[in-house]
């Protein structure tokens, strides 16, 4: 190695040795897992064979699947790179969508459409729990700028707040995920209890415009989800600029080995704590992603059963993955539908051996499998093409 | 209201109280033996206690139908039957399942969250999806009154005893059996544990297997006063987990410190506001104490990542 | 059977006139449906495009068969497909027989959603016959509203809803509580009341009828405690201890899932037990006791429209069929007979409309009279809710109820009570 340069003659990664080799250039080489060829192939999938092959019905759906992509790709850059699994990933989904959801019920609760109330101009469940004026914390939701800043500003708020106050205290791994669920229990039963002000249990529901533009009919649904779809790949590419820049690599060595990281002179807890609202804005942006396609948000999605689902999707996927955990959000939320359907008894025992063999047999998900078996298949079949 | 009045009140809630920390401790015990010992959070812990339902439910089906001789005393043995047979289905879990991820405490709580699922739906495919009730004895239901105006319900006297006698039962084993002085030297060091000749995997087996027979017999006990069906266990299990970790692992004091707090918390803020309320306010209790102090009330001197 | 009756085949001859003569019929009836169909031409009774050929035509059913209400969708699940298929056996609608598709909500409200818009968007179905939980019904409602279609809900509830495109066949608030707890006044002499419930929407609105009632229309009478507890709660002495100190005349209960079990035998074990204490629900159904035990209920007091113990031929037949064909150990709770007057209603619609067509359909229902119902007799009211009876029951300890009080007349739905709100 020459010491004046150290990074010349040593390759950057086994592909670029092989070209450097003079060995020709073969596809299979841009397919490495978040490489640009995958997030090729996934842009490709999303942004034209789904819309070409699918019913507005069915793409609506994938919208919806996608949605719970974000909390997986957030759940990656946090588990996978930072080390640090959140059980209550459903908060700030939930937050996210019901910041949204509050500024279209406003909008679709003006004082025209709801004269048939005892109080006009205030959302149907406040007007049924005798609410006679719109509580203050309401009001700045008129607004849309508001409530997208909401949609990012609460979670992350949020998020730093119990961020800070465990990782400061070196608090990590089961216990850090048993608080999440007492998070996600507190906000649910809040949630639940205060049905004057948030719905309750039904959540809020019927919504029908954004700023004037109906978001119920097909052309609203298409547009939405190509909006959904283009925000997904620009989070991807995001995360992965984040992953290949220093702090990635802390990132990684935090999850690691977190003493010497400390040891070296690096505040761990302010980098877990920018994972961990990473992860929580991401889902933000996911929740009110899904409440603007599905048109409703309820508190079904904040509680511990459907946060421990979210860690499946990036689970399956492969935690290490971005691109993995779209395919897996996708695909195991395919399977419960389709089984559902089908055979509903059986379901449960599907989703139980998800989760027992992601963890056992298939640690990095699929992405891992990819990366095990498929990879090196290829680059046999690349390398005896070449010679 | 007479002075009376309000001592019989008082000593109610305080019974209230104390009933309710019984049922915590019992939750918890289970847990928080396999987590001092393994690291490991059984998220499956509930289903294992719908497995001690079960068993009373399936003797007390034995009791009607078959042999009425057999009804007012088939809960003690039942009691017996449901250790036994969440004991056995603690084993097989941890020899299929829990053993191969040995030092990966993330990766256990998805596996048995995947357990959970599953045993829930054997027991909606076994017993259907409804809800089913046991018949109980007639002595565990009702009140005892050794006052006019003063009733403590003997279920909850019965779940109180059934505490004591686990507490002190794990006690005893603990620090006067020979399964006790393999488990206290593993959970001390592992590895010298290994060196001086203790066979720790089977200890963990063992291990695991007694925390969820303890399970089971804490949901054998709960059919006195809950219900009985294949979600049952999701309504025990968060409360369980925030005993434990609000406890600080690997330390029987802390489980009974910490049941205690919450039972107390919970049960004297229900008494002033509402139901809702009070476990909010109790919640969020516990998760700001865990901020402040995130090893729990009795921290173990070794330090856990 | 002696030789004589015996021919080539081996048939006795009696038995064989008799096979002949069903055979003969056989077509007969055939094209009788055939020629019923003909009567309405597919075009006619269909200018929606609904999922109707001329043999056939397609309805939804979205429950949950899974999830924590299995519990108790399961009963409305049976009673439906029993209705379709006794309607079938007669022979059909229009001429059709009916399909079903169903679906699992799988207690998840956005599953339910989605699943609703697959039923009217994919399949095209003349009838939804579904939900349970007002979460699930408030999820589906704006697509049914959006898609036009047709939702038979067969849950009692709280009311404050009416929709173009549902037929509550539950019972409203008022309609279950108004006149159970005049009763309790009169009959039980009681003036004090305790409200509890689980914390949401039903018991919560529920409560406040009940206290507006109670504090404005039954003289001398008052709420000495309302109390909610999260849904899932299964530790009740603090609440039970309030109690005692209220020492109210009537404990009124409106708690929902896994917490009555928890609430009735904590109850018991507290001493307060039917003979001490007088309490009235109107959230317990002979399905909740299969949970609770018999025992342990014994001699309260529910407040329904229906009890499978109601002695009317209408309901010895229904409860026979029920039996023979989900088993006689299965009981039948108030929702699972609203679930079976679904079918019937919109049959009786969609024969009065003459066609499949929802805006037909809605525009016939009202007035339309069920005489053949089990509870007797309903009537569809303009509002799309039912005309109906509030019955008290008194449970007794093999888990059924004993019908002490019936309201006299037909209540009228009101689902917008004015002075209640």
């Amino acid at each position: 190695m020459d010491p004046l340069n150290p990074s010349a003659g040593v390759p950057a990664s086994p592909d670029r040795a092989a070209a450097r080799a003079g060995l020709r250039p073969a596809p299979w080489r841009w397919l490495t897992t978040d490489g640009y060829g995958s997030l090729a192939v996934l842009a490709a999938l999303i942004l034209v064979v789904f819309p070409l092959a699918l019913d507005v019905f069915r793409l609506n759906l994938m919208g919806k699947y996608l949605t719970y992509a974000f909390v997986a790709v957030g759940l990656v850059m946090a588990w996978g790179y930072g080390g640090v699994l959140s059980l209550g990933q459903g908060v700030f989904f939930g937050l996210g969508g019901y910041c949204m959801a509050m500024f279209l019920k406003l909008e679709a609760s003006d004082p025209v459409s709801t004269k048939i109330q005892s109080t006009p101009g205030i959302p149907d469940f406040m007007d049924w729990n005798q609410l006679t004026a719109l509580p203050f914390w309401w009001k700045p939701f008129h607004s849309l700028p508001f409530a997208l800043a909401a949609v990012v500003v609460v979670p992350c708020a949020l998020a730093f707040v119990v961020g800070f106050a465990m990782f400061k205290r070196r608090v990590g791994g089961v216990y850090f995920a048993i608080i999440t669920q007492a998070v996600a229990l507190i906000l649910s039963v809040l949630i639940i209890g205060q049905q004057g002000y948030t719905g309750g249990v039904n959540g809020i529901t019927d919504l029908r415009t954004l700023l004037g533009w109906d978001i119920r009919g097909d052309g609203a649904k298409l547009i939405l989800y190509f909006v959904n779809a283009v925000l997904l790949l620009v989070a991807i590419l995001c995360c992965r600029q984040i992953q290949r820049s220093k702090l990635g690599t802390l990132l990684l060595a935090m999850r690691d080995k977190e003493d010497r990281v400390r040891f070296s002179g690096y505040d761990v807890a302010m980098f877990k704590v920018f994972a961990f609202c990473v992860a929580a804005v991401l889902a933000a942006i996911g929740g009110a992603m899904f409440t603007l396609q599905v048109g409703f948000m309820s508190p079904s999605f904040v509680g511990i059963v459907p946060s421990i689902e979210m860690v499946i999707y990036a689970a399956v996927g492969g935690r290490m993955s971005l691109v993995g955990a779209v395919y897996g959000a996708v695909l195991v939320n395919l399977g419960k539908t389709w089984f559902s359907e089908s055979f509903p008894n059986l379901w449960l025992f599907l989703m139980a051996a998800l989760f027992i063999g992601v963890v056992m047999a298939f640690p990095n998900g699929l992405a891992g499998l990819y990366d095990s078996h498929v990879k090196p298949w290829l680059a046999r079949r690349g390398a005896r093409s070449a010679s | 209201m007479s002075a009376s009045d309000i001592l019989n009140i008082t000593l109610m809630q305080g019974f209230a109280g104390l009933s309710l920390f019984s049922v915590l401790l019992l939750m918890g015990l289970g847990l928080a033996v396999i987590f001092g010992q393994m690291g490991v959070i059984n998220m499956a812990h509930g289903e294992f206690m719908t497995i001690g339902a079960y068993t009373i439910y399936m003797f007390s089906q034995l009791a009607d139908n078959y042999w009425h001789g057999f009804a007012p005393v088939y809960f003690p043995l039942a009691i017996c039957a449901a250790f036994a047979l969440a004991f056995a289905a603690g084993w097989v879990a941890e020899w299929a399942l829990i053993r191969h991820l040995y030092r990966r405490p993330l990766d256990t709580l998805l596996a048995t969250w995947g357990l959970s699922l599953g045993m829930q739906q054997v027991f909606r495919s076994v017993f259907g999806p409804k809800e089913v009730s046991p018949t109980l004895p007639d002595w565990l239901m009702g009140s005892w009154s050794p006052k006019p105006g003063l009733d403590i319900p003997i279920n909850g006297l019965f779940v109180m005893s059934l505490a004591v006698l686990m507490t002190g039962g794990v006690l005893l084993a603990l620090y006067r059996s020979r399964w006790g002085l393999r488990v206290r030297a593993t959970v001390a060091n592992r590895q010298m544990a290994n060196a001086a000749g203790i066979d720790t995997r089977k200890t963990d087996r063992l291990t695991f297997a007694i925390g969820c027979g303890m399970a089971g017999v804490a949901g054998a006990a709960f059919t006195a006063i809950g219900s009985t069906g294949p979600t049952s266990g999701s309504l025990y299990i968060v409360d369980s987990f925030l005993v434990v970790t609000f406890g600080g692992a690997a330390s029987l004091l802390g489980t009974v410190a910490s049941a205690f707090g919450i039972a107390q918390m919970q049960s004297i803020s229900e008494f002033f506001m509402t139901g809702s309320s009070a476990r909010v306010v109790t919640l969020l209790t516990i998760v700001i104490v865990l901020m402040l102090r995130p090893q729990g009330l009795f921290a173990s001197k070794v330090r856990r990542a | 059977m002696s030789h004589d009756d015996q021919n080539e085949s081996g048939m006795p001859s009696a038995l064989r006139r008799k096979l002949l003569m069903g055979l003969a019929a056989a077509p007969a009836l055939a094209v009788s449906g055939i020629a019923r169909a003909q009567q309405f031409p597919t075009a006619k009774v269909n200018t929606t495009h609904l999922a109707v050929t001329d043999t056939e035509v397609t309805v939804g059913q979205l429950h949950s068969a899974t999830g924590t209400m299995a519990i108790s969708e399961t009963g409305s699940i049976q009673a439906e497909r029993l209705a379709i298929e006794q309607i079938n056996a007669a022979g059909g609608i229009l001429g059709r027989k009916i399909k079903v598709i169903q679906e699992d909500g799988a207690s998840d409200w956005p599953t339910f959603a989605e699943k609703s818009k697959k039923l009217l968007e994919n399949d095209h179905v003349a009838a939804v016959f579904g939900c349970w939980t007002s979460a699930s019904r408030k999820a589906v409602l704006p697509i049914f509203e959006r898609d036009n279609g047709l939702l038979y809900y067969p849950t009692f509830y709280e009311g404050l809803e009416q929709s173009h495109n549902v037929f509550y066949t539950g019972q409203e608030a008022t309609q279950q509580i108004l006149w159970g707890l005049n009763w309790a006044n009169q009959t039980k002499k009681a003036k004090s009341f305790f409200l509890i419930g689980s914390d949401y929407i039903w018991p919560r609105t529920s409560n406040k009828i009940a206290r507006k009632h109670i504090e404005q229309h039954l003289s001398g009478c008052k709420v000495v405690g309302e109390e909610y507890y999260p849904l899932g709660t299964t530790n009740f002495n603090s609440l039970i201890n309030k109690i005692k100190i209220a020492k109210p005349d009537c404990i009124y209960a409106i708690i929902v899932g896994g917490s009555n079990v928890a609430f009735y035998k904590q109850l018991k074990a507290a001493g307060i037990t039917a003979d001490k204490q007088f309490l009235l629900t109107i959230s317990v159904t002979e399905d909740e006791v299969l949970g609770i035990g018999g025992e342990n209920f014994a001699g309260f007091y529910s407040a329904m429209k229906y009890f499978e113990s109601l002695e009317n031929d209408n309901n010895k037949k229904f409860v026979a069929a029920f039996k023979a064909k989900y088993g006689p150990k299965s009981v039948i709770g108030d929702v699972t007979q609203a679930a079976y007057l679904g079918p019937w209603l919109w049959k009786a619609a969609v024969e009065k409309a003459g066609s499949f067509d929802v805006d037909k359909v809605v525009a016939a229902s009202p007035g339309i009279e069920l005489k053949s119902a089990p509870e007797g007799y309903v009537k569809i009211h303009a509002n799309h809710h039912l005309w109906s009876r509030t019955r008290i029951g008194q449970a007794q300890a093999d888990g059924q109820f004993k019908v002490v009080a019936e309201s006299p007349d037909l209540i009228e739905p009101n689902p917008f009570p004015k002075g209640y709100q």
